[in-house]
């Protein structure tokens, strides 16, 4: 268990610049989940934390201590990959004690580890089979085994359920949670799936091209995304960001400039500047015309069962998804009003950043 | 299954099981594969883990440095210098003269006119010998892989068949085929038996050229068969099938499909029957010791008895010769890598 | 679509195309071809000197029967006999005057024919002539020149596989200054046949002091460029993964090399065993060269020195064919399988 802070962390190849400077404290104990689209740098991110890769600037402190320039091997983490990278060769048991015995631990005592590992793990008939006569689950979870017989400072996840199907990843993903709870060690999670980060972590870090969007709990990146970028990446479907204009405070207009929307505040912005409303998909009421914020004609309509999206169009605004509770028959072409819930309005300003409304 | 094809890069793993030291192993054969461990640990910890693969390459360096690099400088020391002493310092620098004397030729295509007339005749030999044994050889390889690729009843017993005169030595193929070829062999009594006349295979310059390209096919085809199976079985099963779907026909598949996706098998195939080809010499020395005359004389061989068994040991003129071969050589290895590079790129 | 093929294939979907038949008679022709001559090599060193010397030679290695006669110490050659009256008797012979022959019936010796030659051929009976091999394994020093070939190529194989395994695991997981021209080097050497630098290697050997030491035969050979870039090949296909999870618990980069890489790449190792072993097994030039001392030789440079020797001498010097290749035969006929699935798992890319 430990604590991590990384310090205007750079990383280029050559000309190419993957990680502009990231600056990051990680508590103990705390599971961090780094999300964003692929290449956005979040593996390298993960990489450089564990000492696989170099960085080009900055500091990594675990525990206060530089270990900027300390080898993989004596920076004390575990992590499991992707791939699991499971040792083919070797059966279960030699999977999860290959570290131990290269930390030179006794035999009992390594016993005793890999043991209680698989015991939690449920892995404990499989201890003397091959990678190969495992089945995608459990090969999983001996991946996280030879991460936890370790008993590493930190833990690091590199996409560790994108190798399962749909199910399987549910699952797992409610083990993950439920270890943590267990072990409570410093977990450091890297996955594209905003549900895992939503589901998993304490703190969610948005990266996007090397650089941190945005820091904070699931639901405070959720409620209040600081940029259109974080915005349309956490939630699904996503937000609705709909072009505006601002006419006045609180004032603006959407679309063909034909209807009027009252805001709570559009802040610094001035009349006359370009911004952007974010509405997400249960946050817009379907209404009476005659009340509507805007009328849009419905394109396509999604039944779920639990709840339905209609995906509408209105002219020059894109593409508009509202979602309703329960079973709501629509129908295609059908022509309906929206009104947007004032008290759930995202506003950007010309420079994507959020306007603090509330 | 992405994940077995992640998760399981060898193919078999289960040979591989017996190497790693299980649980409860024999405590010698742990202590034997261990013995180097704290060795290793305690040098990368004084050097550092970036200088490891400095200690990795040093053996195999050392080996090549002592046994290739340094005799390629010692070469270069030969070929400018002069005598019958072996050791470089007690030899007098003669410049140039080894290879003014080896290129002193009236016309460079007939080697008559030359002055070291038998380099030039192991030139054109072995260019001759090269040609035809790669065309051949490549040829015959793929006829036969792409046979075998058929669905053959005993595919195994045949490919072994093919396999087994590889694992043959250059000695033992030729004594094998001298005693078929020899004037009572049997060859000659099938010929006879056949109401034909008999032919000296050996001694008569046509026939032992011909000879020394056949054995030399014979003996390695394949090796070159097998590389080229494992390729055509490596092209997805698919494929064939889409094309089968598309009614291609079947001269059409294997020409747009087959060929193209073996082309990277194929060069390995062709660089390396070429590379052996040009260095020929046991084979054909044991079964035609050159002859007769100097007509299957290879620059292999024309190199090897100046140095070695001619009555003065020229060890000037031999090193200037492979040097010239070395040169030779070199150029043909990058013009095969950068076409190599241009195709996969 | 050829349209016969179509006809065909769908007159009988399960019969035989033209290119089926084609196949098999290549494939039959083949296997005469690739293994007559070795099947004829050992037919042949079965044989007596004196059925070797016959022309047309026959199939089988036969030899002259013989026949004890009562009245005469040695045995006799048995003959068929074509009588004057045209009948056949079969005839030992005691001895041959000119062009004719002093015959015996061996069932009543007191009675004596004399026969010309040619009316006269020879009974034979399917026979091994086993001295062929026994005694050269008594005469010369063929046991001798046995030990040293399996020395050498035992050695000569366990540091090849460790060296060039070494080199390999270094130039394919890591990068490092020096990468390039290392590999660079590799490339250059695999142009390099030993035949062009057998001069300078002679003179280093000598410098070493190791000739006529099997270490001089053994020592020069052992770092392969081919050895490199086969196992190089393979393990550039192992996931980096691996790797780096060893990193991650804390293996030295010897026991990633060791206990990771090195298990995992025994298939390819398994195809370098078995190269190095038919290399060194049939290696000629070099210790020919170099060995020049008959209790240093190798087979295939003993072998070839009784073909200078015993050039008459065929069926000593076939019998020694046979059993030079015979080792390399077994481990054919029992690995068969493992060395060309090996091949073609390895790539050779």
């Amino acid at each position: 268990m430990a604590e991590l802070k990384l310090t205007d962390i750079k990383k280029s190849y050559g000309a190419t610049t993957i990680i502009h400077g990231i600056d990051l404290a990680i508590e103990d104990g705390e599971f961090v989940v780094f999300v964003g689209p692929s290449g956005c740098g979040k593996s390298t991110l993960l990489r450089i934390i564990a000492g696989l890769e170099t960085v080009s600037g900055g500091d990594i402190r675990i525990d206060g201590q530089s270990v900027t320039n300390v080898p993989a091997s004596d920076r004390g983490l575990a992590m499991v990959f992707q791939s699991y990278a499971l040792y083919p060769h070797m059966s279960v048991y030699k999977n999860m004690a290959f570290a131990l015995e290269n930390m030179g631990l006794g035999r009992a005592e390594i016993d005793q580890r890999v043991r209680r590992a698989a015991q939690m793990l449920r892995l404990t008939d499989y201890l003397d089979r091959k990678p190969k006569a495992l089945s995608g689950g459990q090969r999983q979870r001996v991946a996280i085994g030879r991460a936890i017989v370790r008993d590493p400072k930190i833990f690091l996840f590199d996409e560790p359920l994108s190798n399962l199907d749909a199910e399987l990843r549910v699952a797992t993903r409610k083990e993950l949670a439920a270890l943590h709870g267990e072990i409570g060690g410093t977990m450091i999670y890297v996955t594209h799936d905003q549900v895992e980060a939503m589901t998993l972590a304490d703190r969610i870090v948005v990266l996007h091209a090397g650089r941190i969007e945005q820091i904070g709990t699931p639901l405070e990146v959720y409620n209040h995304p600081a940029n259109l970028f974080v915005a349309g990446f956490i939630g699904s479907p996503r937000m609705n960001l709909l072009p505006a204009r601002v006419t006045g405070p609180a004032q603006v207009t959407i679309g063909d400039g034909s209807q009027t929307v009252a805001v709570p505040s559009t802040g610094q912005a001035s009349s006359g500047d370009a911004i952007t409303l974010g509405a997400r998909p249960e946050h817009i009421d379907v209404v009476d015309e005659s009340q509507a914020d805007l009328v849009i004609a419905i394109d396509l309509v999604e039944q779920l069962g639990g709840e339905t999206y209609l995906y509408g169009s209105a002219p020059g605004l894109p593409q508009i998804t509202v979602r309703k509770d329960g079973q709501a028959g629509y129908d295609r072409g059908q022509r309906i009003g929206l009104r947007l819930k004032r008290d759930a309005l995202h506003l950007f300003d010309a420079g994507g950043n959020a306007i603090r409304v509330r | 299954m992405t994940l077995t094809s992640k998760t399981s890069p060898a193919t078999s793993p289960a040979p591989a099981a017996s190497l790693a030291p299980s649980r409860g192993a024999n405590p010698v054969l742990k202590l034997v594969t261990r013995i180097l461990d704290w060795p290793m640990a305690g040098l990368q910890r004084l050097i550092g883990e970036r200088r490891m693969p400095y200690v990795f390459l040093l053996p195999n360096l050392v080996f090549f440095g002592l046994f290739v690099f340094v005799p390629i400088a010692i070469n270069f020391v030969y070929s400018v210098t002069g005598g019958p002493a072996l050791f470089p310092s007690e030899r007098p620098y003669v410049g140039a003269d080894q290879y003014s004397y080896l290129f002193d030729c009236g016309s460079y295509v007939d080697p008559n006119t030359c002055r070291e007339d038998h380099f030039w005749r192991g030139v054109y030999n072995t260019l001759f010998f090269s040609f035809f044994q790669v065309v051949a050889m490549v040829g015959l390889s793929l006829l036969t892989a792409v046979v075998l690729n058929m669905k053959i009843r005993g595919r195994g017993f045949f490919r072994a068949v093919y396999f087994f005169p590889v694992l043959l030595s250059p000695v033992v193929v030729a004594l094998i085929w001298k005693w078929i070829l020899q004037r009572d062999g049997l060859l000659n009594a099938a010929i006879m038996g056949l109401g034909g006349e008999r032919t000296l295979f050996l001694t008569e310059p046509g026939w032992a050229m011909f000879w020394a390209i056949f054995v030399s096919v014979w003996a390695h085809m394949g090796f070159y068969t097998l590389i080229l199976l494992a390729g055509l079985q490596a092209i997805p099963s698919d494929i064939y099938e889409a094309a089968e779907m598309d009614a291609t026909p079947r001269w059409r598949v294997f020409w747009r499909l087959t060929l193209p996706l073996l082309w990277p098998n194929l060069i390995v195939v062709i660089v390396l029957s070429l590379i052996r080809a040009v260095q020929t010499f046991d084979e054909v020395f044991v079964l035609t010791g050159g002859g007769p005359g100097t007509s299957t004389l290879m620059v292999v061989q024309y190199i090897y008895e100046t140095a070695f068994s001619n009555q003065v040991q020229n060890f000037g003129l031999a090193a200037a010769a492979s040097v010239v071969l070395g040169i030779v050589l070199f150029a043909l290895t990058l013009a095969q890598l950068a076409f190599t590079q241009r195709k996969s790129s | 679509m050829n349209i016969a093929h179509l006809v065909t294939a769908r007159r009988n979907p399960k019969g035989w195309h033209w290119t089926d038949i084609a196949a098999y008679t290549y494939l039959v022709l083949g296997v005469v071809l690739m293994f007559g001559p070795v099947l004829w090599l050992v037919l042949s060193s079965f044989k007596t000197q004196a059925s070797l010397l016959e022309f047309p030679p026959s199939l089988l290695p036969l030899s002259q029967k013989e026949v004890v006669v009562t009245g005469y110490p040695q045995p006799l050659p048995l003959f068929t006999v074509t009588m004057e009256d045209g009948t056949k008797r079969e005839l030992a012979q005691v001895r041959r005057i000119g062009i004719q022959a002093q015959m015996v019936d061996p069932a009543n010796p007191s009675q004596q024919f004399r026969v010309a030659i040619d009316k006269r051929t020879p009974v034979r009976q399917f026979s091994l002539a086993t001295e062929n091999y026994s005694e050269p394994l008594q005469r010369f020093a063929f046991p001798r020149f046995l030990a040293n070939s399996v020395f050498v190529t035992v050695v000569a194989t366990l540091i090849t596989l460790l060296i060039n395994s070494m080199a390999a695991y270094a130039l394919s997981i890591y990068e490092f200054k020096g990468k390039n021209a290392a590999m660079l080097m590799v490339i250059g050497t695999l142009m390099i046949p030993i035949t062009i630098i057998l001069v300078p290697v002679y003179l280093v050997v000598t410098k070493l002091g190791l000739v006529n030491s099997l270490w001089a035969v053994i020592l020069p050979g052992a770092a392969t460029p081919t050895g490199v870039f086969l196992l190089r090949q393979y393990m550039l296909t192992l996931p980096r993964d691996l790797i780096e999870a060893a990193r991650m618990d804390k293996a030295s980069e010897w026991q990633i090399y060791w206990r990771i890489v090195m298990p995992l790449t025994l298939p390819a190792l398994a195809v370098l065993t078995i190269f190095s072993i038919m290399w060194r097994w049939n290696e000629f030039l070099w210790p020919l060269a170099v060995l020049t001392k008959t209790e240093s030789y190798t087979l295939q440079i003993g072998l070839n020195a009784f073909q200078g020797e015993l050039q008459t001498q065929w069926q000593y010097l076939l019998a020694m064919t046979v059993m030079t290749l015979t080792p390399v035969a077994l481990v054919f006929v029992f690995l068969q399988r493992f060395i060309t699935t090996g091949i073609a798992n390895t790539g050779m890319k």
